[in-house]
């Protein structure tokens, strides 16, 4: 049976835009059709944005690469419509295990706080949720939405001014142009784009190698945990890690050290007696998937160039401990969709888009840290600094007070956008958790859950106080989400929004973060935190 | 300051000679581990963030 990645899902095909006299402009080009380029396709074709998306590439990504899939990431696929599939593909858990040397030093639990939706984490293979995504992208298409995911195209030159975008674009039927108001470039690490343009990154190279490999196990006799390992007898000095994905598929991951030749290190006969000498030597195993990958913690200085904006790896990596590339590219998907959307349809200054720089870089600043922090930890740089480490992991066998210290990689939570010109008033009375710049926190109602109210647009969420239904400030219409203690199923929603306080209005971005709250409704000034969230001035 | 920079410890000179006894015939690196682990463990017995940066800062002058 062939693999989905050695299908071509999105096989070349003539367009008419390639016989058009002159080259046809379109509001919105995606280049990439990985999973941020796909998520943000379909956010905007949802709100009504026809889109054009160009990869060099017909098939889903080769090997799994991302596979640890969050919370967050998961309740914005909820709204895009494809959830469910994912949840039910993918695999949970919650019990992570360290290791030190030959010892257990402690284990885990995420524990999931209740009253969510949706797990901490589901592991996923990239191109299952890349297959998901293009399944979504043709139901749409189905529908009559007006989204052309185009295989075989690849760019060959971008030229961006302050109107506007021109590309040329090579097929196998030969080149052809197209214009565009807006070019988003979600074509990956080594965004062809970002090279074309002469664009480049700040930040620091990880100095490291890491083998990640992808095995099949037919008879997996390992549990549904992560596993990690500092300085293991198989992978002495270094470290390791071992998860589950979906068919027996298990995603090991082994530090190899700087001074390697990563070609030689590469090849099967140099990469199975590793997995070997990790799995026991009587775990039948075979390789899927085998890349040796230097990562990087950095990002453009500016993720907004005129007409181009970059999101995803494209604009910023970091290393895999904690998750947090592919949901932070899908978290700069959301972020963008209904910007770009609100400015192309004239409801929004272009302004706002200069928030998508503030609030995404922030995040990438925030990822990169913990990023960075996690490597510090796992390969010490200095003699005081492994000194330490290995004190942590001694105490910690013994003694919970240390463990906190221990930094396999923090897994990736959503940025909360405290410095955002976007927001609007907060009342510090209430709970932090969900404060102006938070994502919304999800919360058991009588009748389902809060986020899936929570569907895309403008909102007021007012709990236990009075409210016009619909709130209209230019072209956009607040609607409100009127709830009160009857819908209150477990107590949640009141610590989670009104914490001492008896009544709550909170206004909701069409990306389910809080712009700003309230204990009661004020009309002029839910008006104006309206504006502030358009980036209108205040 | 919060950070206690006076006297507090009864009985100082015995607590000296104890903590220098702890590492009786220990190797350098192993009494480099062995203090590592006791600045974690006090470390967190303090908690106070304050404290703990105003030591560092204290220590490092």
């Amino acid at each position: 049976m062939s693999k989905v990645f050695e299908i071509p899902l999105y096989p070349y095909a003539r367009h008419a835009d390639q016989d058009a006299q002159a080259p046809v402009r379109h509001p919105i080009v995606i280049v990439g059709a990985g999973p941020v380029g796909l998520a943000l396709a379909i956010d905007l074709v949802l709100r009504g944005q026809p889109v054009v998306v160009l990869d060099e590439n017909d098939k889903v990504s080769r090997g799994s690469r991302a596979i640890c899939f969050s919370k967050r990431t998961l309740e914005i696929f909820d709204r895009l419509g494809l959830g469910d599939g994912l949840v039910d593909k993918g695999v949970e858990w919650n019990l992570g295990k360290v290791y030190f040397d030959e010892r257990q030093v402690f284990a885990f639990n995420l524990q999931p706080e209740a009253g969510h939706k949706r797990p901490a984490f589901i592991n996923l293979q990239q191109y299952y949720l890349e297959q998901h995504l293009v399944d979504r992208c043709r139901v749409l298409e189905s529908e009559g939405k007006p989204i052309s995911l185009r295989g075989s195209n690849r760019v060959t030159t971008v030229r961006s001014d302050p109107d506007g975008v021109e590309l040329e674009i090579n097929t196998p039927e030969g080149p052809y142009h197209l214009q565009a108001d807006y070019l988003i470039a979600c074509d990956g690490a080594a965004s062809p784009i970002r090279g074309m343009l002469g664009l480049d990154f700040l930040g620091r190279v990880f100095e490291d190698n890491f083998l990640i490999a992808d095995v099949v196990m037919p008879d997996g006799k390992f549990p549904t945990e992560r596993r990690f390992w500092f300085d293991p007898p198989f992978n002495r000095g270094q470290s390791a890690l071992l998860h589950k994905q979906p068919d027996n598929v298990w995603r090991i991951d082994l530090q190899l050290g700087w001074n390697i030749d990563k070609a030689e290190e590469s090849k099967p006969e140099n990469v199975i007696p590793r997995v070997r000498a990790f799995l026991g030597k009587d775990t039948e195993f075979e390789l899927e998937w085998v890349s040796i990958y230097t990562f990087q913690c950095r990002h453009m200085e500016r993720f907004t160039h005129d007409r181009v904006i970059f999101a995803g790896d494209s604009a910023h990596q970091v290393s895999p401990f904690g998750a947090r590339g592919a949901n932070s590219g899908i978290q700069d998907a959301e972020n963008l969709a209904w910007k770009l959307d609100l400015v192309l349809r004239g409801d929004a200054p272009t302004s706002l888009l200069a928030s998508y720089d503030a609030e995404r870089i922030a995040a990438a600043d925030e990822n990169i840290r913990h990023s960075t922090r996690a490597t510090d930890f796992i390969t010490p740089k200095s003699e005081i600094s492994r000194l330490f480490r290995d004190a942590v992991l001694d105490l910690s066998e013994k003694w919970p007070a240390t463990r906190p210290l221990v930094n396999s990689g923090r897994l990736s939570t959503p940025a909360t956008y405290d410095a955002s010109p976007l927001n609007g008033p907060n009342n510090a009375g209430m709970p932090p958790r969900t404060r102006p710049g938070s994502v919304a926190a999800d919360v058991a109602l009588s009748d389902g859950w809060l986020m899936d109210r929570l569907t895309g647009g403008f909102q007021l969420l007012t709990i236990n106080v009075p409210a016009p239904d619909v709130v209209t400030v230019g072209n956009i219409s607040v609607h409100r989400l009127a709830l009160d203690r009857s819908d209150d199923l477990n107590g949640l929603l009141s610590a989670r929004y009104l914490g001492s306080v008896g009544s709550g209005v909170y206004l909701i971005r069409p990306d389910q973060h809080i712009a700003a709250r309230w204990t009661d409704y004020d009309e002029a000034s839910v008006i104006k935190a309206v504006k502030g969230a358009l980036g209108m001035p205040k | 300051m919060k950070l206690n920079t006076l006297p507090n410890i009864a009985e100082a000179d015995d607590f000296y000679a104890d903590l220098i006894a702890a590492h009786e015939g220990l190797t350098k690196a192993e009494s480099d581990a062995f203090n590592a682990r006791l600045i974690l463990l006090l470390a967190n017995h303090i908690g106070d963030r304050t404290v703990l940066s105003e030591a560092l800062s204290a220590a490092a002058k």
